[in-house]
């Protein structure tokens, strides 16, 4: 769902760190989320647009650290803060434990949930080095995925924590 | 469409009185669903996450001033000692990244009939501190609420913190829903034993248009530990005990037939969770936690 400009609104400018570079928004209006200050006027597409309501998951970033579903979150509410997206998580080209291992247990299908997904497995991993499956469903149980049926996605996570 | 970001607890108190029409945001979690669906076109929103003073909590005379921008992961973390009726509800809210970023007092605001933290804060007994610019006051939790997502809260005023006396016996929440994460109550049961005196707390959710008490289970459970002496002896419960307290749980509720359940299907499933309350409450309270 795309908001339009209302008429009449005061737009406000955000400024905040994406992925360890300060960035500027003009123009925001104050109801717009996070997910779509990343997306509409920051161009950051890693983050999944899908229900807009906190129910999928698939638009979970960090925001000062702590992982949140940025539709969610005002986009104003971001200023001054720093946003880690699923762009910013790999240095250069060599990807982080928790993406390699997705790859390599075929946890992607069609790919739409899998930012989200990177995302709370590897802040779960930040809190346990090597969770049980009931640790993986509970922190990962607000992230969706119609294709893998899920198994794949919990052996990713394991393979993360014992490579 | 206005914004206001107050840094401090007085600024935002200012704002509120000049702008009694700005819908305040604390963690997002249900304003900005509406904001996303289109359903609220506010002429001003009045982000509450900068101001530090609601990020706090702390035990005071007997009971824990919990600040009304504290989030249900932090409650988790923190408070499960001394609240744990508070600390289950805030495990049942949705999911991580929800329950790092919601609120306590965002759930008091919106005021949901579903809302988790309602049930144990009734079984507790809580309060609610709120404040304007002009003056302070605190408002039993029993008495915030008036009707589905209204309460009491003046349209100058925002909700300071919560007080939630500290836990002298056990106390548990139990909620129905189609899973375990990621669900709206389909209904709910909070409650609290408090031995020192000798009283019983209970708290119903999602079984009418507010969080409701079931007095009449909380005196027949009073009256019988009473007349047997059970709070002295820790005797085991009779099944006939657990079956009536479980009743006038079910008979305390007000359901509707809504989207997630119907009425006949809530008071049913009250009377299960009561009687299982009961029993979980009790097994702790004889030091026989399984």
């Amino acid at each position: 769902m795309v908001l339009g400009r209302i008429p009449g609104s005061q737009d406000v400018r955000v400024s905040c760190t994406v992925n360890g570079e300060r960035r500027v928004a003009e123009g925001v209006v104050p109801s717009e989320s996070l997910l779509h200050l990343l997306r509409e006027h920051l161009g950051l597409m890693g983050t999944k647009n899908a229900c807009e309501q906190g129910e999928c998951g698939s638009c979970s970033v960090y925001l000062d650290g702590v992982l949140v579903c940025s539709c969610l979150v005002l986009a104003g509410q971001a200023e001054g803060r720093a946003v880690t997206t699923v762009e910013g998580l790999a240095e250069g080209d060599e990807l982080v434990r928790v993406q390699q291992a997705f790859i390599d247990a075929g946890a992607v299908q069609c790919g739409f949930c899998t930012p989200g997904l990177i995302m709370a497995s590897h802040d779960l991993l930040r809190r346990i080095a090597d969770p049980d499956d009931d640790e993986i469903r509970e922190a990962l149980a607000g992230n969706l995925c119609r294709c893998t049926g899920y198994q794949k996605i919990i052996d990713a996570v394991h393979l993360a924590a014992r490579p | 469409m206005t914004f206001i970001q107050p840094t401090s607890w007085p600024e935002a108190l200012e704002a509120r009185a000049a702008h009694p029409e700005a819908v305040p945001v604390a963690g997002g979690t249900d304003v900005l669903v509406e904001l996303n669906f289109g359903r609220l076109h506010p002429s001003a929103l009045m982000d509450l996450s900068r101001i530090a003073e609601l990020r706090v909590w702390g035990r005071e005379s007997g009971q824990v001033r919990v600040g009304s921008g504290v989030t249900y992961s932090e409650i988790i973390a923190h408070l499960v000692d001394d609240l744990p009726g508070l600390a289950l509800a805030a495990r049942a809210v949705g999911s991580p990244p929800i329950r790092n970023r919601g609120t306590i007092g965002g759930n008091l605001g919106s005021a949901s009939p579903a809302g988790d933290c309602h049930p144990p804060l009734m079984a507790a007994r809580a309060e609610v501190e709120v404040a304007s610019l002009h003056r302070r006051r605190t408002i039993p939790i029993s008495e915030f609420f008036v009707g589905p997502k209204r309460s009491v809260l003046g349209r100058d005023e925002l909700i300071a913190a919560v007080w939630v006396p500290v836990a002298t016996g056990p106390q548990v929440f139990t909620k129905v829903g189609t899973r375990n994460a990621m669900v709206i109550a389909v209904c709910s049961f909070a409650l609290a034993l408090h031995p020192p005196e000798r009283r019983v707390g209970t708290g119903l959710g999602s079984a009418g248009p507010v969080p409701l008490p079931a007095h009449a289970a909380e005196q027949f459970l009073e009256g019988h530990l009473a007349e047997t002496g059970a709070w002295e002896s820790r005797a085991p419960l009779a099944d006939s005990v657990l079956a009536r307290f479980g009743q006038l749980v079910a008979e305390a509720a007000r359901p509707i037939d809504d989207v997630r359940a119907s009425a006949a299907y809530r008071r049913r499933a009250l009377e299960v969770l009561g009687r299982r309350a009961l029993s979980w409450c009790w097994d702790e309270y004889r030091g026989a936690k399984t």
